[in-house]
């Protein structure tokens, strides 16, 4: 009766994983093999300002496609504020309004963009001339000094635009420049000499972006139009650099300003950014995901969450393979799971780095452990005493990789500190024990165990297969399960009992 | 192909009625052995209690460590003893055990002439309060009991340890038998995976059936030299009555038993192990899935007498040992 309950369970996991994966499969076209990995930007923009015990409305613009980069997601948080999104010829722009709000208060903005080669600009509406004010004497003589110098020097809109910001800039910079400059800043003064001379231009806010940066701010870039209202390029209004970096993201190309905030003082947008590479498929899914039941999957959490999850959902896999080495093979280790836990850090070190650095640690520990064992203390604060001088080892071996220049040996400090202080504990009691063979073998066998988890954890497939289709951990289940049903003998027991077997032949 | 040479099939295995861990666990560990009944026999301090409570004997007790603060008077309470044995409650696989055979006045000697300070004692006692040798690493007691005399007529088959008898009890039947002595490379510990000899006894007689160290055939033993085929367990009958009565004792159905013979009390309970290892199997060279088989077969609630009589009648076996060497010898 239980063991027809138990295949009934089997089953029914089996069942349902696979039906699930198959329907992932089918409705969300999920691949079944990896395939391209492409590179995602999240960029996050703080908004911070003090209320003024009123009403509050803020509009900060908003980045849409453009050469490069396409917008996949976007999310607020921002309790209690009323919240649009608003679009024009000019680009988008997040509305955000209170009736009455006091005290510092914080807005988040969250996007994701993925770096896409053939992602082209929305038509730009170039903007209209309206007329320049002019400069009062003596800046207006050394304004059309400036560019009657720039105009001599080029052929069209664009080499008109350089010039004018090289003589505007460095070693050309002359008297009647260094005059504007006294008036307006690099950027909008470059526009309005521009403008001044017919050309269409305006300033435009964008966003270096580079990994892990956290509370950077936008800067200017100049947008100059040709003469016939529809080519455009970007300039760098420090260098007349032509053309748009490719890690510079356009926020706002209206010619508007990021933010306004009416009803608070000291406004104030700063924003932070990362990277990382996810499928192909999924970062065009992401897209058009809908939040149905069946769509239950991890992509609907926040980034970061994900991120952790995509380590998570492989835990399974290195248990598998634990059980799979235990009870079909018969493998010893020192600590039942503890060779998943460095299959996890190898996957953040690097195996040969990762191994290396495992085998300096624990050899180390087992001499300082050993010295231990001398001052007669009480186990928990002989291990607490051996997690210190883990974390010891960690430090010297990092500096050391610092000062050597090997960037590998940073990443050692992923290591799990505790469960290297426990693992040493154990083999050192080990080797006082059973003498060291036992500690080879048990190391030994932790290290195969953990090596053969980190290469089923680390394969693009099974990463690829165990974060999109959340099925899979079923089946893992079921496959586990049965494997703890299991009454055959282990391959090293095959070795074990050979002994026995000889006898017959011989009697 | 030499490599395969150490290798076997598992249809030979099972021909052989071997049993693999998997099996032991789930059918006859998990199957038998009840988990509330485990701190019974996890605990060597209840294990004694209760042995007492059925009129089992067991080796004399005298202290046991509880605190810190206890292993401070840990000298007086060893005062006047000649030998001792220090041992965690929780201990498994012989972890911890710590045998002192005689004192002088320099301090304690273990069997193997190497000389232990107070301090180390105390050293040895603190650290099986703090858990370092019990399951799981939870805090532990120590036991302290006087030292085995071991029977005059086994001290040729062992080297400096004292030789102890595994008896396997499978539903109150004892179903296989074997005799560890402890050798020079095991350090005066009966433990076969530290070297160890084990020698298959034979359930009818307790009379020696075959031997090995390291998993391999052997006739003598290696440090003593003496011959192995003339082994027999005196008070065999009384041995496996008091195996057989740890059934009802605990109520495990699976369970391993460790015996000695001392000079005067005679056969006594050492421990009680609820995950007995396989290696008797190689001891024996026979598999244990015969046996196990037919004794489920058998009908519950058979008084002891019976169940005895049952397994030295079913199980009897000629002795490897004596053919392979000279027959007059076998009842020696």
């Amino acid at each position: 009766m239980s063991r027809l309950m138990f295949y009934i369970i089997v089953g029914f996991l089996l069942v349902v994983g696979i039906a699930s994966s198959v329907h992932r499969h089918v409705q969300f076209e999920i691949p079944w093999l990896p395939g391209e990995q492409r590179q995602v930007w999240e960029i996050e923009a703080g908004i911070t300002f003090n209320a003024q015990n009123g009403p509050v409305q803020v509009d900060m613009a908003l980045p849409s496609h453009q050469a490069g980069y396409r917008v996949l997601t976007e999310n607020t948080a921002s309790s209690g504020y009323g919240l649009a999104y608003q679009a024009d010829e000019l680009g988008r722009t997040a509305q955000w309004t209170i009736r009455n709000a006091a005290g510092s208060q914080q807005l988040y903005y969250s996007v994701q963009m993925l770096v896409s080669q053939d992602a082209r600009s929305p038509i730009q509406t170039p903007p209209t001339l309206t007329a320049a004010t002019p400069w009062e004497s003596p800046y207006d003589s050394a304004a059309s000094q400036l560019i009657e110098q720039a105009w001599a020097r080029s052929a069209n809109n664009a080499t008109f635009a350089r010039e004018l910001i090289r003589d505007l800039n460095g070693e050309r910079q002359e008297e009647s420049a260094r005059l504007l400059l006294s008036q307006e800043a690099p950027a909008a003064l470059v526009v309005r000499l521009l403008n001044q001379s017919g050309v269409l231009a305006r300033e435009v806010s964008g966003l270096i972006l580079e990994d892990g940066r956290r509370r950077q701010t936008l800067s200017s870039w100049i947008q100059v139009f040709a003469a016939d209202g529809e080519q455009w390029s970007i300039f760098n209004p420090a260098t007349g650099e032509q053309g748009k970096p490719d890690n510079l993201l356009l926020w706002e190309t209206g010619g508007r300003a990021v933010l306004e905030v009416q009803g608070g003082t000291n406004s104030r947008v700063s924003f932070s950014m990362m990277t990382h590479d996810q499928p192909a498929s999924a970062a065009v899914r992401n897209h058009y995901s809908d939040d149905t039941l069946l769509n239950f999957s991890i992509h609907s959490l926040p980034l970061e969450e994900q991120a952790l999850f995509q380590t998570i959902l492989l835990i399974p896999i290195g248990a598998l393979m634990v059980v799979l080495l235990r009870v079909l093979v018969g493998l010893k280790t020192s600590g039942t799971f503890m060779p998943v836990l460095i299959a996890l850090a190898f996957i953040q070190i690097s195996l040969t780095t990762g191994l290396i650095g495992f085998l300096l640690i624990v050899a180390m520990g087992l001499i300082i452990r050993n010295y231990l064992s001398y001052l007669n203390l009480l186990l928990v604060a002989r291990v607490s005493a051996v997690i210190i001088t883990v974390i010891a080892i960690i430090s010297i071996f990092t500096v050391l990789a610092y000062r050597m220049g090997l960037s590998a040996g940073l990443t050692i400090t992923f290591f799990p500190m505790i469960i290297l202080a426990w693992t040493i504990e154990r083999m050192s009691i080990l080797w006082e024990e059973e003498g060291p063979k036992q500690v080879l073998i048990q190391g030994g066998g932790s290290l195969v165990t953990a090596v053969l988890a980190y290469l089923a954890m680390n394969n693009p497939w099974v990463r690829h297969i165990t974060f999109n289709f959340l099925g899979v951990q079923l089946i893992l289940m079921a496959l586990i399960l049965l494997l703890g049903n299991y009454t055959g003998y282990r391959l090293l027991e095959l070795r074990r009992f050979k002994p026995i077997t000889d006898d017959e032949k011989l009697s | 192909m030499s490599w395969l040479k150490n290798w076997t099939w598992p249809t030979r295995l099972r021909d052989k009625g071997i049993i693999g861990m998997n099996r032991r666990n789930i059918r006859y560990i998990g199957r038998y052995n009840r988990r509330r009944l485990y701190p019974l026999v996890d605990d060597k301090l209840k294990t004694k209690l209760l042995a007492q409570q059925y009129g089992i004997t067991t080796p004399e007790l005298i202290g046991t460590v509880t605190t810190q603060f206890g292993v401070k008077h840990i000298s007086e309470m060893l005062a006047g003893h000649g030998g001792f044995v220090i041992k965690p409650a929780k201990g498994s696989g012989g972890k911890g055990i710590l045998v002192i055979e005689h004192v002088d006045e320099d301090g304690f000697i273990k069997p193997s002439g190497m000389r232990q300070s107070i301090t180390d004692i105390e050293r040895h006692v603190s650290n099986i309060l703090s858990g370092l040798y019990s399951l799981g690493g939870s805090p532990d007691v120590a036991l302290i009991e006087t030292l085995i005399n071991f029977d005059e007529s086994l001290m040729d088959y062992t080297y400096e340890g004292v030789p102890d008898i595994r008896v396997i009890v499978f539903k109150g039947y004892p179903v296989m038998a074997m005799m560890r002595l402890s050798t020079a490379a095991s350090d005066g510990k009966a433990n076969l995976h530290q070297g160890a000899v084990g020698v298959g006894l034979n359930i009818a007689t307790g009379a020696a059936l075959r031997a090995v160290q390291f998993d391999m055939p052997c006739f003598s033993h290696p440090d003593t030299g003496h011959d192995l085929a003339s082994l027999v367990v005196p008070q065999w009958d009384t041995l496996l009555h008091l195996a057989a009565g740890c059934y009802e004792m605990t109520g495990l159905g699976y369970l391993g038993t460790d015996m000695v013979l001392d000079r005067e009390h005679g056969p006594m309970l050492l421990e009680l192990n609820a995950r007995p290892g396989l290696a008797i199997q190689m001891t024996n060279g026979e598999g244990l899935r015969r046996r196990l088989d037919l004794i489920e077969q058998q009908p519950d609630n058979v008084p002891t007498i019976e169940r005895v009589a049952f397994a030295q009648h079913h199980f009897a076996r000629q002795s490897e040992l004596v053919e392979s060497k000279d027959t007059s010898s076998a009842n020696a």
